[in-house]
């Protein structure tokens, strides 16, 4: 009984957590946009737009929920369902942290750990295409169609470079769970170098990541959407809350492809340094970003900064308190460490993500496919031979 | 816990099977196929066979369903209209004696066979990966290596045929 109240709780911490972020990953990409464009962004709903996402949580939920008469109800309604749950449960076997203990309780910071963690991630992604290529063809509407269409044929493809280049990690630590991943990645070479995958696996990475990206159907591989001509590609026919749902089981996806991208090459909330060192950088990241907020409060660019930067400062300045007093507490600086270096590592990645969308151009069709199969197929299949090569050499 | 899931989806599959069968849209029979995959793949898991749920899950729910649907969409079939008209006597006795007959022909195989040992739900450890690749590097290579040739000559074989003549 115990065990499921702690579930339970767990479950609601990381639900919470994760659809809160959604909202304001969105948030984050349009700021970073308009700030590589030259723009402000979202700015009136609140101090910086930053309750920009409740309005536009509130705005869809009033929205009506069209349903047009031409499409195939069942399905229609269906589609964006499949597509959201699918995305969404990928986060149960993501581990944030190592095993905690709060009081009595001695729990991990995961939901659960499955023996075959990475393959049930691969699984769920696998059957998450369905989502889109049905809610792309139930819309039937030409445009919608082929976007379904030319997503389940890139994702099809693209999983292929992804699963090769996820074996390579795999094969290095022997194992399919994330927890026992990320404890084969502790430790230094040499006393300073983290002995995280990324180092060896330097081009299954990069393969991962690339995959990744089309994976989750962003740019440059946003084909299914690609608006100059598909209107809106698979979710054109779809308002209100379905498409709300297709759009944050794009997000998530994003999520899940950062956190397995964390687990398994970035040593997953292992610190890039040595302990002593490691402990200081989180205080001194936010005091620095505290700082850096209270001389802008000081010297306001514009009228409102006067208030809102102080109070960013502040914020910032308690956030370093409390990394500063966990030093001294036992068991608060485990939980705190790990979930610092862990989201810090995720939330690099999706900037990476954002970054990449506001730089780069979309690939034309034919250049996709040819991207996957002559150049990403072969190179994610050399890193994995090369790989099992050395860990056949280096086990006998 | 385990039999409540277990009777859920046996029954959900048995549903999913049956609709497949009775449903007049190609998608809607395909997505039926899938359930039947899926929860395939839960029993699969309950009996500790986690490996091969994930892979039933991967290959079939995933890979190859997704091309099954793929080419119903590209085709564009649609519903399709019964050929002949069944009376409604036929179609509510029919069903009836269909389960009757099934029921029967599973008590005679069951009583013709001989009684096997009672399934324990998470009692058989054999189906981690770990267990299923060593079996198929050691016990069952030769079959294994069969099988991808085989796949291998099925592959060269699309080629041929998908190839235009130069």
């Amino acid at each position: 009984m115990n065990f499921f109240i702690i579930s339970l709780i767990k479950v609601a911490l990381v639900a919470f957590v994760l659809l809160t972020t959604l909202a304001y990953l969105q948030w984050i990409e349009r700021k970073v946009i308009a700030h590589v464009q030259l723009r402000v962004g979202p700015y009136r709903v609140g101090p910086h737009g930053l309750l920009q996402p409740l309005a536009d949580v509130v705005k869809l939920i009033t929205k009506e929920g069209l349903i047009p008469s031409h499409v195939n109800k069942l399905f229609y309604l269906m589609a964006p369902f499949v597509a959201v749950t699918l995305a969404l449960i990928s986060i149960s076997v993501i581990p944030f942290g190592p095993q905690i203990t709060i009081g009595p309780v001695t729990t991990w910071m995961q939901l659960t750990d499955l023996r075959i963690g990475i393959l049930f991630v691969l699984a769920v992604s696998s059957i998450g295409v369905y989502g889109v290529a049905l809610g792309g063809w139930a819309s039937n509407n030409k445009y919608s169609l082929l976007g379904g269409l030319r997503s389940s044929a890139q994702m099809i493809s693209y999983e292929l470079p992804l699963a090769l280049a996820v074996v390579a990690p795999l094969l290095l630590a022997n194992t399919l769970s994330f927890r026992d991943m990320v404890n084969y990645q502790s430790g230094y070479w040499l006393g300073f170098i983290p002995r995280w995958n990324l180092f060896p696996e330097i081009l299954g990475f990069i393969v991962f990541m690339i995959a990744g990206f089309a994976e989750t159907n962003r740019v440059p591989f946003d084909l299914p959407e690609a608006e100059n001509e598909l209107v809106a590609g698979f979710h054109t026919e779809y308002s209100s809350m379905n498409f709300a749902a297709f759009f944050m089981a794009e997000y998530s996806n994003m999520v899940t492809v950062t956190c397995v991208a964390t687990l398994l090459f970035l040593g997953g909330w292992q610190p890039p340094f040595p302990a002593p060192y490691s402990d200081v950088v989180p205080i001194l990241v936010f005091a620095f970003g505290g700082l850096i907020a209270l001389y802008h409060g000081l010297n306001p660019a514009r009228r409102m900064d006067k208030f809102t930067l102080p109070a960013t400062a502040l914020v910032f300045l308690g956030i370093a308190a409390i990394f500063g007093l966990s030093l001294f507490v036992p068991f608060l600086k485990p939980i705190l460490m790990a979930l610092f270096w862990f989201c810090g590592k995720v939330l690099v990645l999706l900037f990476v993500f954002i970054w990449v969308r506001a730089t780069l151009p979309r690939f034309r069709y034919d250049q996709l496919m040819r991207f996957a199969w002559v150049f990403l197929f072969p190179l994610a299949m050399f890193n994995l031979l090369a790989t099992s090569l050395i860990v056949a050499l280096s086990t006998k | 816990m385990n039999v409540i899931l277990f009777l859920v989806f046996a029954a959900f599959s048995v549903f999913c099977g049956i609709n497949l069968v009775v449903q007049t849209h190609p998608i809607a029979s395909a997505l039926s196929l899938i359930g039947v995959m899926g929860s395939l793949a839960v029993l699969y898991l309950l009996l500790g066979g986690e490996f091969i749920a994930a892979a039933q899950v991967i290959v079939y729910a995933g890979a190859i369903m997704v091309l099954f649907v793929f080419v119903i969409m590209l085709l564009n079939a649609g519903a399709e209209s019964a050929t002949f008209q069944v009376s409604r006597f036929v179609k509510y006795f029919g069903a009836l004696l269909l389960v009757a007959f099934l029921g029967l022909i599973s008590f005679i195989i069951q009583g013709a066979l001989p009684r096997s040992g009672d399934v324990i739900f998470g009692a058989f450890q054999g189906g981690t990966a770990l267990e299923v690749g060593r079996k198929l590097f050691t016990t069952y290579l030769l079959p294994f290596e069969v099988t991808s040739v085989l796949i291998l000559i099925a592959i060269v074989g699309a080629i041929v045929l998908a190839r235009k003549e130069v």
